[in-house]
């Protein structure tokens, strides 16, 4: 598949104050360069190397990425919203490409 | 051709030497030394604690492509007080740094899931870096029935 796929899910709402479960998922090989091709020829290394999610523009999580991950990285980790907002979820590839989606979330 | 003393010696030196580079080859593996490295890589030398850090990884894993594992830390998340970085290490695998996951006061909770690969049965390590300057450390052995590194 040429173009990862992003797949997200957050809570359509919350109440103030409340911690949320984000989960994440995007297909990608996350080739770790370990591996040879029939000839015995490495194949490179292309990897998802940091994910980020911010929250209205602040960073709520980061992580950076090692070979170890396996294929179609999956991340769950927690949020605390205190007002409604968009959350931005953004991948980046070794190559340098971009990978991005967005969710918004009602606070009551 | 006369084999001196000397060339002899030369020779074998440079077999043990091409045996012990083969031997490296063979066993491309980070182990506990160099993962030992990495992790005071991470914690900037400071001696890591046990508690507070809790490492969930199978006892026994059959697919070494996707073991899942998750790590959270007990901390109140303030923006005094929470945790800046969870890294996580595997000893047996070529490269021990598989993931550090950096936490915000926003993020809530210092917790976190995702899928690792792992070559062969070995010992997981999760540190905790707090703000307050903290170090945590979590070990797990998991068994692994098929290794996931391809080759």
């Amino acid at each position: 598949m040429a173009t990862a796929k992003p797949r997200v899910k957050v809570p359509k709402s919350a109440s103030a104050g409340d911690v949320i479960t984000i989960k994440t998922l995007i297909s990608h090989k996350m080739e770790s360069g370990q591996r040879k091709d029939k000839k015995g020829n490495v194949i490179p290394r292309k990897i998802i190397n940091r994910f980020e999610c911010t929250f209205n523009g602040a960073t709520v999580f980061s992580c950076d990425i090692d070979p170890a991950i396996s294929a179609n990285p999956y991340f769950e980790f927690t949020a605390k919203v205190m007002e409604p907002g968009t959350f931005r979820f953004v991948w980046t590839d070794d190559d340098g490409a971009v990978y991005e989606t967005e969710k918004t979330i009602a606070v009551s | 051709m006369k084999l001196t003393r000397r060339d002899a010696l030369t020779y074998s030196a440079g077999a043990i030497a091409m045996a012990l580079v083969g031997l490296r080859g063979v066993s491309a593996h980070a182990g506990t030394e160099e993962t030992g490295t990495a992790v005071s890589g991470f914690t900037g030398g400071v001696e890591p604690q046990s508690g507070m850090i809790t490492l969930k990884a199978p006892e026994i894993a059959e697919n070494g492509n996707t073991v899942p594992v998750s790590i959270s830390v007990d901390s109140p998340m303030t923006a005094d007080d929470y945790v800046e970085s969870v890294a996580i290490f595997a000893e047996g695998n070529p490269n021990p740094e598989v993931v550090v996951f950096n936490f915000t006061p926003l993020s809530g909770e210092a917790a976190a899931t995702t899928r690792m690969r792992l070559a062969k049965t070995q010992n997981v390590v999760a540190v905790a870096k707090t703000s307050t300057g903290k170090v945590f450390m979590d070990k797990r052995e998991v068994k692994v029935t098929i290794g996931g590194c391809g080759g």
